[in-house]
């Protein structure tokens, strides 16, 4: 049983990670579990998605019931550091962060693999939809999820070679609905839970009120404007508002009107009609190329623009190593600077980088 | 990951039972299953296991036997003295001062915080040295007329220290102040005559010396003012109804009489593997400190900072070499806190977090010592490159 080395699983205590970790004792590797204590706001810890009181239980029964050691690992005060302080930063400065990506990069990919390289590791697990592929050239590729539904590469881009290296999801090849027949299969004692896409640390409140109880800054209400310069009532500070919001704006009007742009410099909150939230260019920054950078300036890619959106045709420039300018075949809605624009060939993911505001806007170097 | 090597070095956590003590109970879970309340002959069975087992405790404690209540565990044991004494001293004599060591038990110090939390009372910390040792002449300095009670733990959890409670015992009977102490860590391995300890209360727990889990005792002096804490058929003269749990009541004797029989045995044996480990440890790897005092500790008790080791990553490297051990502090789930008692003793936050509790037992044996010592030293270093 230890011909096939040590694994640590990240566990949750939902189906995912706990169907993963026995599939791998299953599977005879030597199984250590291992579960992120991540921050929460003081007194809403019980609804904190991914690691409250009861998630540590659910995942300890499993761990208990596989017969593997299990740990808990505190990321408080890292996961404050790398993930929630940017997160308040960035929208604060007018863009919609998606914390899951600082998170993968720094915590799960970060100081969780860390433990596991620590204790002698061989393999690193995690419950993501997502397949890898090891090739001749010694380079290792990511592919999307057999369940497509499910896939979760998109959150995943930010890996490198030296993360993938040591990775194993042993679900991606799986449906969701396999892997539930498989917790009962397997008799796990995991909770039916509902997927959700809330971040784990507003636990399902609204990010808004999070932010004026967690945040200094006063809030400075300003003017919404159209694109013609016209005046149509007052926002109440920009990182209330997300690209293509419509509700909530408070203007008297009969046609509806969606935010389109957050002016930082003139605290402004500039909105237009349907039309104009539509958008066939824009820049990305701080790509990470999985496989390295391309070999050619132009590419035909697909491209996801947020983690629910589709996957739309289009071509990329490569400008620089880790800057692209995204020309899509169609103009798509509400394009947020701050969320993810990633790249695939098929089913391959090349990787991805952050949307900024503008064409104009300069490279990260 | 079956069959990993297991050698457990945590016996202030907890200990395993002894067979002598898990044969004496076994009976009565089925056959002598009588309540020592009823008339007829299976009651009268109970009821004179239950005086049997109170006698034996009696005789150790050197107390009278009806001095003692059982209780379910160390935990109750502190919560019915603390709560049950100050209450019926404020009914009685309108005293609302408890004084504490910084060093207790959470089942003391949280108790005491609620008893002034809720109920009012004023609570005042003793000081202690760098040792984690309270000083008699410190107990005088804050003792009052009104204090309701003081409560200073016997030989401490985390870093073993032993405090004169014979002194401090004197001054708090000058005042006529009732006084506990916390002994559950002491019982295996000091003297408990009460009558030398002078103390007013006194709480034990046996699964900390090979006896089962959920079952202790509170010596109550005569005519110590108590409050019950827990109401109903009157058992143990009022102060804890409940139907006594026989089976577990029985095991607590027994044990005691297993460390009347083995102590001497147990000190001798492990204060020498015990000071082989701390010698060990302070002069090969660097950085480390003994917490607590290096004498008046306890002979099974082991306990040190190394500066910049992280203890959650430490106690999880150590399992996975088969070797258990602990921190020292009561948390577990992955939330560490410096722990209050470090604190107290002077240490900063982030050395109380570099703590680990070495704790033997009757069955630990020099090669197991060895064999830690080889893998402490190892994954410190790792840990620290
Ligand atoms: C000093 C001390 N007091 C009280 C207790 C509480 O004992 P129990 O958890 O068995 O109630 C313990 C056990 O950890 C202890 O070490």
């Amino acid at each position: 049983m230890r011909k096939k080395g040590t694994v640590v699983i990240a566990m949750s205590g939902g189906v995912d990670s706990s169907v993963c970790a026995a599939l791998l004792v299953k599977q005879g590797y030597s199984v250590i579990g291992m579960m992120l204590k991540l921050w929460s706001e003081n007194g809403h810890e019980a609804e904190n998605r991914c690691c409250t009181p009861d998630s540590q239980r659910l995942a300890k029964n499993v761990a208990a019931q596989l017969d593997i050691p299990f740990y808990i690992i505190d990321a408080k005060n890292d996961f404050y550091d790398a993930v929630v302080t940017p997160f308040m930063q960035d929208y604060l400065a007018g863009i919609t962060p998606n914390p899951c990506l600082r998170c993968n990069r720094n915590i799960r990919w970060g100081l969780l693999l860390e433990n596991a390289q620590q204790i002698g590791a061989d393999f690193f697990a995690t419950g993501h939809y997502a397949i890898l592929r090891h090739n001749k050239a010694q380079s290792v590729r990511l592919f999307r999820a057999r369940d497509d539904t499910k896939d979760q590469s998109y959150v995943l881009h930010v890996l490198n070679q030296r993360d993938l290296e040591k990775t194993l999801f042993p679900i991606g090849n799986y449906l969701k609905s396999e892997v539930r027949q498989l917790a009962i299969d397997f008799k796990l004692p995991v909770a039916v839970r509902r997927d959700s896409q809330d971040l784990c640390f507003l636990g399902g409140g609204d990010y808004r009120d999070f932010l004026r109880r967690n945040t200094q800054e006063p809030f400075i209400p300003g003017k919404i404007i159209d694109q013609h310069g016209n005046v149509l009532g007052e926002h109440q500070g920009l990182p209330f508002y997300t690209i293509g919001q419509r509700k909530n704006l408070g203007i008297n009007s009969t046609k509806p009107h969606y935010v389109i742009k957050k002016d930082v410099l003139t605290n402004s909150l500039i909105v237009g009609d349907k039309e104009t939230t539509l958008k066939k260019e824009f820049f990305v920054n701080g790509v990470n190329w999985i496989n390295g950078l391309p070999k050619h300036s132009h590419l035909r890619v697909g491209v996801k623009v947020r983690y629910r959106a589709p996957i739309l045709n289009g071509t990329i420039q490569i400008y620089a190593e880790n800057q692209v300018r995204v020309f899509l075949d169609e103009p798509y809605y509400d394009i947020t600077p701050g969320q993810a624009a990633v790249f695939y060939q098929k089913e391959c993911c090349l990787g991805g980088g952050l949307i900024t505001e503008n064409a104009d806007s300069r490279s990260e170097g | 990951m079956k069959n990993r090597p297991r050698i457990y070095l945590d016996y202030s956590a907890t200990t395993p039972i002894a067979q002598p003590v898990l044969n004496a109970m076994l009976p009565f879970f089925k056959d002598e299953f009588g309540n020592p309340s009823s008339i007829h002959i299976f009651g009268q069975k109970a009821e004179g296991a239950l005086e049997n087992a109170r006698n034996t405790i009696a005789s150790f404690l050197n107390c009278r036997s009806d001095e003692l209540i059982f209780t379910s565990g160390g935990t109750e044991s502190d919560n019915l003295a603390l709560r049950g004494v100050a209450l019926a001293r404020r009914k009685n004599f309108g005293a609302n001062h408890i004084l504490i060591s910084p060093v207790e038990h959470h089942a003391v110090s949280k108790t005491a915080q609620q008893l002034a939390k809720i109920f009012g009372f004023e609570l005042e910390l003793l000081e202690v040295d760098s040792y984690g040792l309270v000083s008699p002449e410190n107990l005088r300095q804050k003792i009052r007329h009104d204090t309701a009670l003081v409560s200073i733990i016997y030989a401490n959890n985390e870093i073993g220290s032993i405090n004169p409670i014979p002194e401090c015992a004197k001054i708090c009977r000058e005042f006529s102040v009732p006084f506990h102490s916390d002994a559950v860590q002491a019982t295996a391995y000091l003297p408990l005559n009460v009558n030398i300890l002078n103390v007013d209360l006194l709480s034990i727990g046996a699964h900390k010396f090979y006896g089962p889990k959920g079952i202790g005792a509170l010596y109550v002096k005569q005519h110590t003012p108590i409050l019950p804490m827990q109401t109903g058929g009157g058992q143990e003269w009022g102060i804890r109804s409940g139907t006594p749990n026989i089976p577990y009541i029985v095991g607590l004797a027994e044990a005691i009489k297993f460390v009347e029989n083995y102590q001497n045995e147990w000190i001798e044996h492990l204060q020498r593997l015990r000071d082989e480990l701390i010698s060990y440890v302070l002069e090969n790897i660097p950085d480390s400190q003994l917490t607590g005092h290096p004498t008046l500790r306890l002979p099974n008790h082991a306990s040190f900072v190394f500066d910049g080791v992280d203890s959650q990553k430490l106690l999880m490297l150590l399992d996975l070499e088969g070797f258990a051990c602990s921190s020292g502090s009561a948390c577990k789930t992955g939330n560490p806190l410096p722990s209050d008692v470090l604190l107290a003793m002077g240490y900063s936050p982030k050395l109380a977090l570099s703590s680990l509790r070495v704790t033997l037992g009757k069955d630990t044996t020099q090669e197991q010592i060895e064999r830690f010592l080889t893998s402490l030293e190892k994954i410190i270093a790792k840990i620290r490159s």
